[in-house]
């Protein structure tokens, strides 16, 4: 995958656990906490969901590399190859 | 074959954690010991002689707690949803219409609006103005949530806070009625996720009551591919060095899993454990209740919700000296929720403070008439706070604390489980932990909610195999 598609795997799965949020504003340089209404509980379901739909695991120690779109866009691309 | 996790419990807390794991693919059963699911939150039915057909009743719901509009954000009835993947319209929720704080010297009404409440305590103790804004910012600032809390004692807090005792009473009676396992006192914590559950966020009923939340549960549980097993009663918890692998059926038959998750309560699980994993054996709390239903033939007159009736200046929140204590009651009026039908029968139940030992000891014709009195007294107390409800009585019920142990599995029929409480589901077996009541959040949301957080800290979040 390119990293518009990483980006667009991201989005898809936030949308899904998330539904009510508008992602059309979403800025990639900023947390995605600030911008979404995302806890730790629905981190954990992104990784969930990386897990499930793209065999892709991400270690605990990871986690804070998911802060952003475009941190987690440089940090999957190379997963997901 | 062997399962990643069984589940003991279809109730709240069992059903929310059962659809977290099968979510993610793991390989679950909820073993549940009854034919319908619910454990303290579930239902019966009674045929109806007057009109045919059956009457539905539910049990331990009153009201769902944490009321939120829908689109609201960051609380915890809104996390629960994205965890689940539901929608806030499939719950079709009936908000309250109000409810009453009722005491000798001053009655105290409140809604699913703060600002209710707030003018209520500024015109009836305009003199703790400031310290109602006080506590509801102490409050609003605690972090109810972290898992590494021990107990605080509510009442030593709260005196440093609110000067005037009718106040604290007050405020105290439908947060200790609704989700204490202690006597006259409460955990701080816990204290703060009722104060925002009933108070912040307020009450509403789902319509058809807690058979749609089950439903709900149930369905999303058999989407994602779990399993529930009725009438499968769970004798011991099996254990190998020090680990939990299964569980033995009362039928002889051996499950095996990886993780074992146990909403039967802490004390209840210690017991199905072999001797020497449990230290000591965790104590079982004294809090439990007697409950008349009674259905008459029209709605009632006053518009309620839920009356939260003492009739002294100090709230006694402990175990009934002699079978049942009518000095305080809850009045649940489940017809008063907004958008409803008006017409048809209505329903009160009235809620007593029992003591378990008492009707444990009963033969079984002094049991029938011992009910009857309560029944009675009841129905007076209904009489005296709606003097203008003039309906005729069709059916009475009355569940005591033997009903709730026998169809609860809690033992001494304790409601809000064991006084020792495992805030982070762990216990001393590996493997074995606890959700629901005993884990220690609060009401159906927290019951969801733990089987949630439980599920997720334990069953999801270890390093993938």
């Amino acid at each position: 995958m390119n990293q518009e598609q990483v980006r667009q795997v991201v989005l898809n799965i936030i949308s899904d656990i998330a539904p009510d949020e508008d992602m059309t504003v979403l800025k990639d340089e900023v947390s995605l906490r600030e911008q979404l209404d995302l806890d730790s509980m629905d981190f954990l379901d992104i990784v969930m969901e990386l897990r499930k739909r793209h065999k892709v695991e991400v270690p605990a120690e990871d986690y804070p590399k998911l802060a952003t779109m475009a941190s987690c866009v440089s940090y999957l691309t190379p997963k997901m190859q | 074959m062997a399962h990643d996790a069984i589940i003991i419990g279809a109730g709240m807390s069992g059903l929310a954690a059962g659809i977290r794991l099968a979510m993610f693919g793991k390989k679950v059963v909820i073993l549940e010991k009854h034919s319908i699911p619910g454990g303290l939150n579930s239902y019966y039915q009674r045929r109806n002689f007057e009109e045919g057909g059956v009457r539905p009743f539910d049990v331990g719901l009153h009201a769902l707690t944490n009321f939120i509009k829908k689109g609201e954000k960051g609380k915890p009835f809104s996390k629960l949803l994205k965890q689940l993947r539901l929608s806030w319209d499939d719950f079709k929720l009936h908000p309250q219409t109000h409810s009453v704080i009722h005491f000798p010297e001053a009655q105290l009404k409140f809604s699913n609006d703060f600002e209710l409440l707030e003018s209520e305590v500024h015109q009836r103790f305009p003199h703790q103005k400031d310290a109602f804004a006080k506590l509801a910012t102490v409050v609003r600032e605690f972090n109810e949530l972290d898992l590494s809390l021990g107990y605080q004692s509510t009442r030593a807090k709260l005196a440093t806070v609110i000067a005037d005792p009718l106040l604290l009473e007050m405020l105290l009676a439908p947060l200790l009625i609704y989700g204490s396992a202690w006597e006259d006192d409460m955990d701080f914590a816990q204290f703060v996720i009722m104060f925002k559950s009933l108070y912040f966020e307020g009450f509403a009923r789902p319509e058809g009551g807690v058979r749609r939340i089950l439903k709900l549960l149930i369905d999303k549980y058999a989407e994602n591919g779990g399993e529930l097993r009725y009438r499968s009663s769970v004798a011991r918890i099996l254990t190998e060095n020090g680990k939990a692998v299964g569980v033995k059926l009362d039928n002889g038959e051996e499950l095996r899993a990886t993780h074992i998750f146990s909403s039967i309560g802490l004390p209840e699980t210690a017991m199905r454990v072999d001797e020497g994993h449990f230290a000591t054996q965790p104590r079982v709390g004294k809090m439990t209740f007697l409950e008349s239903i009674f259905v008459f033939d029209k709605k009632p007159t006053d518009d309620a919700t839920i009356v939260f009736y003492n009739n002294a200046s100090t709230y006694a929140y402990r175990p009934a000296t002699h079978y049942y204590d009518s000095a305080s009651a809850v009045v649940c009026l489940p017809d008063n929720y907004e958008r409803q039908n008006t017409a048809g029968e209505g329903t009160v139940r009235v809620t007593y403070m029992a003591n378990y030992r008492q009707w444990a000891d009963l033969v079984r014709t002094d049991y029938d008439a011992k009910k009857d009195e309560v029944a009675e007294s009841a129905k007076a107390l209904i009489k005296k706070i709606f003097p203008t409800y003039d309906a005729h009585l069709r059916f009475t019920d009355v569940f005591s604390p033997t009903t709730i142990e026998r169809y609860t599995w809690h033992k001494d029929g304790t409601v809000y489980g064991s006084i020792d409480k495992t805030r982070d589901g762990r216990t001393p077996v590996e493997n074995l932990f606890i959700i629901g009541t005993d884990q220690g959040f609060l009401g159906i949301i927290g019951a969801m909610l733990s089987g949630i957080s439980m599920a997720n800290l334990h069953g999801l979040m270890e390093a993938p195999q």
